[in-house]
């Protein structure tokens, strides 16, 4: 179907150029229908494709000017402090950083929580709303393939946002001379603890975001969620400090993500607690805690399975 | 260019008494068939079971009785093969608004199992084959029915599957948009070689776009065969003549020459202006060249001769009838596709 002039023999692109006259005989051709003899590269190439889409769709990249700003804002604010500590520790000689590589994600809570209740509706809501998912499920890619795309790739953009300003931190550290022990393995028990908290702040984000397909009341429900648990278990820690029941302040941390993954950094990963009275819990509760924290990770995976077995056509 | 289709045996899906139950609701009642290469219709009512067939032929959903084959693979054990070489275009709206047509299809495209590169390349192209080129950069947003229509259609196509299934393309278009699209599908069979089933609960639509009609009803099938069958095999010819002196009535004259040559007329029924007009079964080009003579031998003016094509709708509504003792039994049980 292709329709070219004798005159010009083979109009390759190099030709083209070269030719003064060729710009009179540039036109349109119309060419037919090319079929496609390439490889297909199937399912898990297409998993693959739906996580680096998402991790990148998390940070606005390859989507409009607008959905940038908030991702990027949020992570300029979460390394901002970093930089600033880091600045003061070098200016200063200080002996060590003012904060604990795992008390940072602890501080910086309220970010975090903006971020997962922004873009987890982002991820899933969106598909759900305007049924893009039988689509999704009309390819080679099945429901489990989804699920592990969509929760992997929140799970490490929230990696990305928690992990940055620990590296700001740690680089800073080294350059402001402090001990490279010491330095080292606060840096690798806070990966091990945002690690945790990425996998469960994403599941938690994903399933309140799975069952709102409206994008605002799952912002809303995430920023609820994560507030509201938050604030009740700090406020009935504070009333059993105050009434000297302090063997009840680390078990009320069971109830909240985030004190959850307080709880687990001070048992086990040499953290300070965050507590009223610093009381975190002990080893053996640590137990409890960590079990809990897998717990609600596998309990998000299963509901969100569940939730996109029903999503057919 | 266009990929070698000569291959007309290949049955492209055969299923073999199929069936699917739900709990209060039969949607496929043992249903047998083949479809072989081609524009195929799928026509029923709706709740007839065509898109839960689709389902079980994409692997989604498993049959509760019988098999399914869709391009030589089994739909219960190899559901992903199927996929990657089949395309589906859904009936409802599946396009978020916020992202073009070019980004949309191609991710859609990737998902499919295309290398980046390939995806980008398809999208272009595929693109441009349904008639969407400048606007493909903006959002789908603020796109018109047909041109969504468009890109459900080349997010369908984009993988350049060997089938697709292409659920009710032509709902919410106008009569200008409806006639686009189904020069399109006709397109994808004879200029890109892909076949098509495609479902409609219009038959008219049908009868113009579709090589082969499956009717399904109450997840029954009613009826399967080539459009040809349905509109070709009693086609009649109208024949309308003029009155001359010679031969005061033209029509009788006509009739009782044609008679006299051994051809058989009747009149064009209870119609106005039927008494003019003569119906006779047509055997082919010797027809027309008989009343063609004949006409010129009494010298009559031939006000027009043409082919009366029976409507699929009339096949139809024989079939209904036949099933309409059947039916009764079913508007009780009520059905759900």
């Amino acid at each position: 179907m292709t329709v070219e002039r004798p005159a010009a023999p083979a109009a390759t692109r190099a030709g083209a150029e070269r030719d003064p006259r060729a710009g009179e005989q540039t036109r349109i051709h119309n060419i037919g229908y090319r079929g496609y003899d390439g490889p297909r590269l199937g399912r898990a190439y297409a998993r693959r494709s739906l996580y680096s889409q998402s991790l990148r769709g998390a940070y606005g990249l390859g989507r409009s000017a607008k959905s940038k700003v908030l991702p990027m804002l949020l992570f300029v604010v979460m390394c901002l402090p970093a930089g600033i500590m880091v600045a003061v520790a070098v200016a200063t000689k200080a002996g060590d950083l003012p904060v604990d590589y795992t008390r940072y994600a602890i501080v910086m809570q309220a970010v975090i929580g903006l971020y997962v209740a922004a873009q987890a509706p982002q991820s899933v809501s969106r598909d759900l709303r305007f049924k893009t998912v039988p689509l999704y499920f009309s390819r080679p890619i099945e429901t489990v393939d989804y699920v592990r795309a969509k929760y992997a790739a929140l799970a490490s953009a929230l990696f990305v946002l928690t992990a940055a300003p620990l590296l700001v931190l740690y680089v800073g550290a080294l350059l402001a001379e402090l001990d490279f022990t010491d330095q080292t393995k606060g840096f690798a028990q806070g990966l091990v603890s945002v690690a945790l908290l990425s996998l469960l702040f994403a599941g938690i984000g994903l399933v309140i975001a799975a069952v709102t397909p409206r994008r605002g009341f799952g912002v809303a429900a995430v920023i609820a969620a994560l507030t509201i648990s938050y604030g009740a278990v700090s406020t009935l820690q504070g009333i059993a400090f105050a009434q000297d029941s302090t063997g009840a302040v680390p078990w009320l941390g069971l109830f909240s993500p985030i004190t959850l993954i307080d709880g687990v950094q001070t048992a086990f990963l040499g953290a300070g607690s965050a507590f009223p009275g610093g009381f975190g819990p002990s080893s053996g509760q640590g137990v409890v805690f960590v079990l809990v924290t897998l717990g609600a990770i596998a309990g998000c995976y299963g509901l969100l399975m569940r939730r996109y077995r029903k999503v057919g056509l | 260019m266009v990929r070698d289709t000569s291959v007309d045996d290949v049955t492209v899906i055969a299923t073999e008494s199929l069936s699917k139950r739900f709990p209060k609701v039969t949607a496929l009642d043992r249903l047998s068939v083949d479809v072989g290469p081609g524009v195929t219709g799928l026509v029923g009512a709706n709740g007839a079971g065509k898109s839960t067939l689709i389902k079980i032929l994409l692997g989604l959903s498993p049959a509760t009785e019988g098999r399914a084959d869709v391009l030589g693979l089994d739909v219960a054990s190899e559901g992903g093969a199927i996929r990657e070489l089949v395309g589906y275009m859904p009936e409802h709206d599946c396009l978020p608004p916020d992202v073009s047509a070019t980004e949309f299809v191609v991710h859609m495209a990737r998902m499919s199992g295309l290398p980046p590169t390939a995806a980008r390349e398809r999208t272009a192209d595929t693109l441009r084959h349904v008639g969407l080129y400048e606007e493909r950069y903006r959002p789908i947003g603020g796109y018109s029915t047909g041109m969504k229509q468009r890109v459900k259609l080349a997010q369908a196509l984009v993988h350049d599957p060997r089938l697709v299934f292409l659920d009710e393309p032509t709902n919410g278009l106008d009569p200008v948009g409806r006639d686009e699209m189904l020069g399109l599908i006709r397109r994808i069979h004879t200029d890109f070689g892909i076949s098509v089933l495609v479902t409609s609960h219009l038959l008219g639509e049908l009868e113009r776009t579709c090589d082969h009609v499956v009717v399904i009803d109450g997840g029954k099938l009613l009826r399967s065969s080539s459009t040809r069958d349905f509109t070709q095999t009693t086609t009649t010819l109208a024949v309308e003549v003029t009155d001359t002196d010679e031969h005061p009535d033209g029509t009788r004259a006509l009739r009782d020459a044609l008679h006299a040559r051994g051809m058989d007329t009747h009149t064009g029924g209870g119609l106005p202006g039927a008494g003019h007009i003569l119906l006779l079964t047509s055997q082919g080009e010797e027809t027309y060249d008989l009343v063609r003579d004949t006409v010129a031998d009494l010298g009559l003016g031939l006000i027009r001769m043409e082919q009366r094509r029976h409507q699929i709708a009339e096949v139809f509504k024989d079939s209904d009838e036949q099933a309409s003792t059947q039916d009764a039994r079913k508007e009780t049980a009520g059905h759900d596709g």
